[in-house]
Formats: C-alpha cells, structure tokens, sequence
C-alpha cells in the first residue's frame, strides 16, 4: 500500500507524519469548501440562465414591438427619412430631439422613442446578464478545476504520503523491537556465561562441567 | 377661372387625372390585400390592381421600403407626366405642390450639409417630388452663410427664406423650427395663389389648405407641450390661414394642455368629433395593443388616435374635390389621395412583415 501512488519528499519522521495528517486535514476542509461553493455557483448559474432565456424572450418582443412603433412613425409621417433626420441631429447619445414631427407624427415618434428606450434598456439587462454569466462559467470552472485537483490529486497524495510514513515508523518500530529482543537475548547469555564461569571459580566443578557441556549442546 | 375654357387647356389633363384616380385602390382590393399572409401574396394581389407588376423585379424577399419607394416612384412618374404636359397656369399650381416636398428636401440637405455628410447619399433620401434641377448645388456649401446664400440663388423657395429667416437663423434654430416656419409660408402663399385662380378651384383648395394649416396647428400646439419651445415661437409657427384663424390661433397659442385644445375644437363645427370620437377609438386601440401599449396615459392615446381622425377627414376633403368640375383641386388632392393609398400599403405590408396582423385594419382607405 505505502508504495504505490505519488507521495511527497518527506522523511518519515513522527514530526513529518502529524505535519501531513495536519495537510491532510486541511485538504479535506478545503475540499468540502470548495465543493459546498461550486454548488451555489452552479445554482446562481442556473439563476442567471434562466433570466438570460426570459430577457432573450423579452428582448425579442420588445424590439419587434419597437420596429413595429417605427412603422407607425412612417405612417403617420409619411417619410422614410425620419431615421435618417433624428440620427442626423444626435450629436451625442441622448434622447432629445424634441421637436422632430412637429408638424406631424410627431406623438408617434414621441412614443416610437420611449419603445426604442424600453428597447435598449432590455438590451442593456441582456448584456449585463450575458457578461455575468460568461463570468460566472469561468469561476464555475476554475472552481472544479480546484476541487477536482483537491480530490484526485492532494489528498490521494497526501493519504500516500501518511500511509508511507506510518508503515515506515512501523518497519523501524519492528526493527526496534527485535533489535531489543537481539541485545536483551545476548545480554542474558552474557550474563549465564558469567554466573558460569563465576560458580566454577567457586568449586563445584563436575556439576558446573555437566551444567556446561548441557548449556554447549543446548546452543 | 371660367369654366367655359377649362377644357381648352387643362381638360386633356383632367381626364387623365380622373383616370388616375379611377385605378386607386377599393375597399375590395384592401380586402384582399388585408387577407394576405406573406408579402409574396401581398405583391400577387397588388400585380391584379393598377399597380401592375412595379415590383416584379424586385429581389426576394421585398422589404416594406421598397414597396413604398417604388409606389412612389409610380405616382411621382403619374405626376411628372401631368406636369410635362400643363400650360399655365395648372403648371404653376403643380409646381407649387411640389414646394411642399422642396422644404422637406432642403431640411433634409441642410440638415446632412451642417453634419457634413455624403452628398450623394443625401440626395438618394430626397422626396423625389421635390427634387429640383439645382437641388445638388446645396451640398456645396461649406458654412451656415454659404448654404443660405445658396438657397436663396438656387431654390424657388427662396422668398419663403428671404421672409421668414436670416442665415443667423440657420444655426442658432432648431432645424424643426425652420421646417415649420417654411411650411407655414408656403401654405399661406399657396393659399393666396389658389385664391387668385378664382372659383372653383379656390373654394375646393380652400377647404384643403384651411385643414391642412388647422391640422398643423393643432399638432404643433399638441407636440409643443412639454418641449423647450416657448410659446412665443409657437404661436409664430402658425399658419395664417385656416378656420381655427385667428381667434383659435391666439388661444392655442397660450394653451397648455389637451383641454384647450379641445375647446378651441369645439368651436369649429367641423372639428367638433375629433376629440369625441378618438376617444373611443384610442380605446378600441389599447384593448387590442400589447403590454406595452397599456402604460399609455389616455392623454397621447387620444393624441394619437388623433392623428388617424386627421388622416380619414383629409381623404374625405380630397374626395370631396373630384365632386366639381373645372378646378384644379382635383391634381392636387389626387397626389394626396395617391399618398394616403402608399402610406396604407406600406402599413399593411409592415403589418404583414412583422407579423402584427391584428393592427392590420389600421389604416385608411379611400373609397
């Protein structure tokens, strides 16, 4: 298990280990964040993409009712030059041209102007509620990007990367262990061989002989 | 005018005119017209009237200006015609109508002139009605003062120019106010001139021109309220002419509201309806409009629907016109009648482009 799977450079140290698990931790937090965020992008976007279809609607009827009001205006003034004359008199973007139609038609054009406002107005909502939703699809997007890597790419590592040092500490606690076991055993040889060669110093010397060749053939 | 010479000089005329009139579209073709469902259909029923196949040549699909361009260029052809052919003094009186599309002409060359546009596109936009030999020279002026010195050489409307503005007026007025101004001299010198041809054609043109300089009053006094102009300078764009003159001028001149208005109407047996009958109207408009014809206040509702009274009874004083023998009222009224009948196709066309049947039956027709 340690072994398979990307894991990060670290030594394994207790210290790397509660340093990872405190990573890892973190990960996962920000992987629930994250996650908990894309849903309310996804649901403001599904918001904004249902006022971009009802101002698409919206827009399409204005602007028929607004050319329709401009048919009017060439009934009423028997022109078609009208357009021509009201953009001729806009020096800036306004909607003043009060007094065109004065002889006549000139309640038509006055209406025909408020539609054409209504109409850019819609047009304006339109593009602000375009421009939201291009915005909103780059964030939705990055913030998957963000969460996918959190969940496919960090954590699997940063799990790898715990497993590795756990089993690591482990291998070395084993190691220890017989290690310990290896001296304790070569110490209580030691000391045997000691007591052995101290009770022959003190007499007994067939019983320690028998005691000796017994201990000989036993090892 | 002595009817026993009429026809000496202007009897071929008026027969071709009346013959003119004789093709303009009935109540049938309207019908018909009004039934259709594309413009294709629209040009099938049209190439069955006189109207022939004038856009058979058109590309697909026909867009409503063309239709409306090229059925004026039909009328324009009918009118230059008549033209050519009359001895005075019916040529003077054919050149006077086409004054009326001159100012528009000249505002329009003004207008582009001032904002430095292209000649030629200026000149595409012209009434072709008024256009004149010397209309291109306009475009030449660079400055305020240039272009009116050059009006006043190259155009006949000069002495409406030379009375009523100075080049100083060219700049510092608004272009609506010059349009007016000229219109109101022109309709009074018209006036004047028909006055001198001597029964009948005074009388018949009388009750034309007294309508049209009413119906201009009272739209300037309407489309003034609430504007920057003072009502000094209105009551100066009234014509002089016309039975809301002058008592009902100096009234409207000070009014300020619809109320006024309609006072002073009522003192004009002839005008008495406009305000009763519209408002009926303009409710039978609103019930069938759409949700954005329902935050109208009734005030321009009424206005509006106006505008269509305006239209019903200038066609009724043209119609009128054609009752008389011997006068020249007829050339003129029937060029209006012809334009009313334009206007109407190119409304029905609208309707039909922007599929907007309901508000179909929306014109006027003639007969």
């Amino acid at each position: 298990m340690s072994g398979t799977g990307p894991r990060e450079a670290v030594f394994p140290t207790r210290q790397a280990l509660t340093n990872t698990k405190l990573r890892l931790k973190s990960a996962q937090n920000g992987h629930s964040l994250l996650a908990k965020k894309r849903d309310a992008l996804t649901l403001r976007f599904r918001q904004i993409l249902r006022k971009v279809d009802e101002a698409k609607r919206k827009m399409g009827r204005v602007l028929q009712l607004a050319s329709f009001s401009l048919a009017e205006v060439t009934y009423a003034t028997g022109a078609n030059s009208i357009a021509y004359l009201v953009q001729e008199q806009a020096k800036t973007a306004s909607f003043h041209f009060n007094l065109t139609g004065l002889g006549r038609g000139g309640q038509q054009i006055l209406k025909s102007r408020d539609v054409y406002t209504k109409a850019l107005e819609t047009l304006v909502e339109l593009a602000s509620l375009q421009t939201a939703f291009m915005i909103l699809d780059e964030v939705i997007r990055a913030t998957n990007r963000r969460v996918n890597a959190i969940e496919h790419v960090v954590i699997p590592r940063l799990d790898n990367t715990v497993q590795y040092i756990v089993s690591e500490l482990d291998e070395a606690d084993r190691e220890e262990f017989f290690r310990l076991k290896k001296v304790q055993g070569k110490k209580k040889r030691d000391a045997e061989a000691a007591e052995f060669v101290r009770k022959k110093l003190l007499g007994d010397t067939g019983e320690v002989q028998e005691n000796s060749s017994a201990w000989l053939r036993r090892s | 005018m002595e009817a026993l010479f009429f026809n000496a000089d202007a009897g071929f005329l008026e027969g071709v005119v009346r013959g003119y009139k004789a093709g303009l579209l009935n109540q049938g073709n309207y019908n018909n017209l009004t039934q259709c469902e594309t413009l294709e259909d629209f040009r099938m029923q049209l190439s069955a009237t006189e109207y022939g196949n004038f856009l058979a040549n058109e590309p697909l699909p026909i867009s409503t200006t063309t239709i409306s361009e090229r059925a004026t260029r039909l009328l324009v052809d009918q009118f230059n015609y008549l033209r050519n052919n009359a001895v005075a003094p019916l040529d003077k009186f054919l050149e006077y109508m086409t004054y009326a599309y001159m100012i528009d002409n000249v505002i329009l060359i003004i207008t582009g002139t001032l904002h430095e546009r292209d000649t030629h596109e200026l000149l595409e936009r012209c009434h072709p009605l008024g256009v004149f030999e010397t209309l291109p020279a306009l475009c030449v002026a660079t400055n305020v003062e240039e272009l009116y010195h050059s009006v006043l050489v190259e155009t006949p409307l000069a002495p409406y120019f030379r009375d009523a503005l100075s080049a100083a007026d060219l700049d510092d007025l608004h272009i609506e106010i010059i349009r007016n101004t000229l219109y109101k001299a022109y309709l009074e010198d018209f006036s004047s001139f028909c006055a001198s041809l001597g029964s009948p054609t005074s009388e018949v043109m009388d009750l034309i021109l007294s309508f049209e300089a009413d119906r201009r009053t009272i739209n300037i006094t309407l489309n003034s309220f609430g504007t920057e102009l003072s009502k000094d300078q209105r009551a100066r764009l009234y014509p002089t002419i016309g039975r809301l003159f002058p008592a009902g001028n100096n009234v409207l001149a000070k009014a300020d509201d619809l109320e006024t208005v309609r006072q002073v109407c009522e003192g004009i047996p002839e005008y008495r309806n406009f305000f009763e009958v519209s408002r009926g109207h303009a409710a039978g408009v609103n019930g069938g409009g759409d949700f954005d014809d329902d935050d109208d206040d009734p005030e321009s509702a009424v206005a509006a629907a106006l505008e269509k009274r305006f239209f019903e009874t200038e066609v009724h004083y043209n119609k009128l016109a054609f009752l008389q023998q011997f006068n020249y009222g007829v050339f003129f009224s029937y060029v209006k009648l012809k334009e009313q009948e334009i206007r109407s196709l190119t409304w029905i066309a609208e309707c039909l482009a922007q599929q907007r049947r309901e508000r179909i039956n929306e014109f006027v027709s003639l007969w």
